[in-house]
């Protein structure tokens, strides 16, 4: 016993400081970086230039855009907004639906551990072209093609959908919990008793809740896209600026705020609940 | 009923996993493969079912070479042999009672299991497993709300659901605590001489493979290295198998443990030894 605790060594015998090591090992990199940064840093500040007469010039006319918010006028172009909105709407809920349906297998087909390469490669080849464009350049494409109004916005918003949500799919089916998958394997099951036992209830509850965030995606991009010709509340808020109309452009924003927060409040309320 | 004839695997990283086993199980044997982690158990009884493709060598099921099945006559072979998981496997987000059906999906086709329209025989059989391992009051919970315990005998009621004539039981117990370990060790066992299964049973625990099989099988480095009844594992078949240790402990706790327990199983209120 007393031989024993003569071979530990005494608590002072141990340091008492101790530092969590640093990312950057050695310190000429680290301090280089810090010192690279800090020197980019104030050239750039340098090169920005500031026209403080443009500055004060712009206030007043910011000023007019301002107080047409103070009074919108949701009744003079009352007809133009309610067709706008309604057209976008149906742009937004139809083009969702679309792209939900034409996501899933595209989605499914791009997880890896579910789909031949064959396959997985031309579904992500599909994801990597629809995501490549920004949906305004998207919607000027289908402009040209199919011609002002909403069935350009509704292949647009169809499009950009797709390279969303499939490509969130696959990824978190690329993540499900794999023991699960192997259990309904080894039971006999046929690829899709696999996909609808094993697959679908692990990846449900994140499809519904990034449907819904499309939802309201896909209201928002509804509006932009309209300024370009693809139909919509955007086309008509696009004339209300253009006609120098800042109380009914006022009305306009508004109401599209007004409909972005009921669609977030409720998405999130469908979130929680189907977890 | 179960022949394994120089089965081997070799994964691509190089490292061999089974170096030529040959191994025989008759009809309605139960046996424990026991062996140090990495030895290669888990890898075998997934050859088995061919979760993990075998490299070389056949396994026989009856007369039938799973090793040389395509796909389809594969999905038949696998209804035969249940597997069971040490991390229970099952899909936590359906109800226990889609969990024990999702064991006759190698007999029905699509439709009826995306309807959940089971035939009637197999959802009397259901609900006569759930009962026989006392789930009755569980049956439309979902998976994930139940304990680990309950969730192992969601998974042997799975496995029944198949009506395998092997069951591949991989480490049944180690997400388990001692006393749960024990009933699900003895439900197994039971269920094992009740319906005349053959099992394999992967487990890490050498005292409970002592008390519940007929037969164990030592694996070290992908090699049998035992096979015999359970009374001849002594000290030094276990350091052949795992290596030097002082092995006392072990033999004691096993002999202990083969008093039989005279008690009440807290969930179906049966005794836990049938008189």
């Amino acid at each position: 016993m007393f031989e024993h605790s003569q071979q530990i060594p005494t608590a002072s015998e141990y340091p008492t400081t101790w530092k969590r090591p640093p990312f950057i090992r050695s310190p000429w990199l680290r301090y280089g970086l810090y010192l690279l940064a800090l020197c980019y840093l104030v050239i750039g500040f340098n090169t920005v230039e500031i026209n403080w007469t443009r500055v004060s010039e712009g206030i007043p006319r910011g000023w007019i855009f301002v107080s047409g918010f103070l009074a919108p006028d949701f009744l003079s172009r009352g007809g133009d907004i309610w067709q706008g909105i309604k057209e976008s709407l149906t742009m937004t809920l139809t083009s969702t639906i679309a792209g939900i349906a034409l996501s899933i297998p595209i989605g499914v087909g791009a997880a890896r551990n579910l789909a031949p390469m064959p396959i997985y490669l031309t579904c992500r080849s599909i994801i990597a072209i629809t995501r490549s464009f920004q949906e305004i350049i998207i919607a000027i494409l289908f402009v040209a093609m199919v011609g002002f109004g909403p069935l350009a916005g509704f292949l647009t918003l169809t499009l950009a959908t797709i390279g969303f949500l499939a490509k969130l799919l696959a990824e978190d089916i690329e993540d499900i919990d794999e023991s699960q998958t192997e259990a309904i394997r080894s039971t006999g099951a046929s690829w899709l008793q696999l996909i609808n036992y094993a697959v679908q209830p692990q990846v449900m509850p994140r499809l519904i809740g990034l449907s819904m965030y499309r939802l309201d995606i896909n209201f928002r991009e509804s509006a932009v896209i309209g300024i370009v010709g693809a139909g919509g509340i955007g086309a008509t808020l696009n004339t209300a600026i253009d006609r120098y109309e800042f109380d009914s452009a006022a009305a306009i924003l508004l109401i599209i705020i007004v409909i972005v927060l009921l669609s977030e409040y409720s998405s999130g309320y469908i979130r929680n609940r189907v977890q | 009923m179960l022949h394994l004839q120089a089965l081997t695997k070799q994964y691509a990283t190089g490292d061999l996993a089974l170096g030529g086993i040959t191994l025989t199980i008759p009809a309605g044997q139960v046996v424990g493969l026991i062996g140090p982690s990495g030895a290669g158990k888990s890898t075998l009884i997934r050859c088995v079912n061919r979760l993990v493709e075998p490299s070389g060598g056949s396994i026989y099921l009856e007369n039938i070479d799973l090793t040389r099945l395509s796909r389809s006559q594969l999905r038949q072979a696998r209804r035969r042999m249940a597997m069971i998981f040490q991390e229970f496997a099952l899909v936590e987000r359906l109800t226990v009672m889609e969990n024990v059906l999702s064991g006759q999906l190698g007999y029905v086709p699509f439709w009826r299991s995306l309807l959940r329209q089971f035939p009637a025989e197999a959802v009397g059989n259901a609900f006569a497993t759930l009962d026989r391992v006392g789930l009755t009051d569980h049956i439309d919970k979902r998976a994930d709300t139940l304990s680990g315990g309950q969730r192992q005998r969601v998974g042997i009621a799975r496995a029944l659901l198949q009506n395998p004539d092997l069951l591949l039981v991989d480490e049944p117990t180690a997400s388990l605590d001692p006393k749960t370990s024990r009933q699900i060790m003895r439900l197994l066992t039971d269920v094992c001489a009740e319906q005349k299964l053959a099992a394999i049973i992967n487990i890490h625990d050498v005292a409970l493979a002592r008390m519940f099989v007929q037969r164990i099988v030592g694996l070290r480095y992908g090699q049998v290295v035992f096979d015999g009844p359970p009374e001849n594992l002594d000290a030094a078949a276990l350091t052949m198998i795992y290596g030097a240790e002082d092995w006392t402990g072990t033999m004691q706790e096993a002999d202990w443990g083969t008093e039989p327990y005279d008690q009440l199983d807290p969930m179906t209120q049966n005794r836990l030894v049938p008189a």
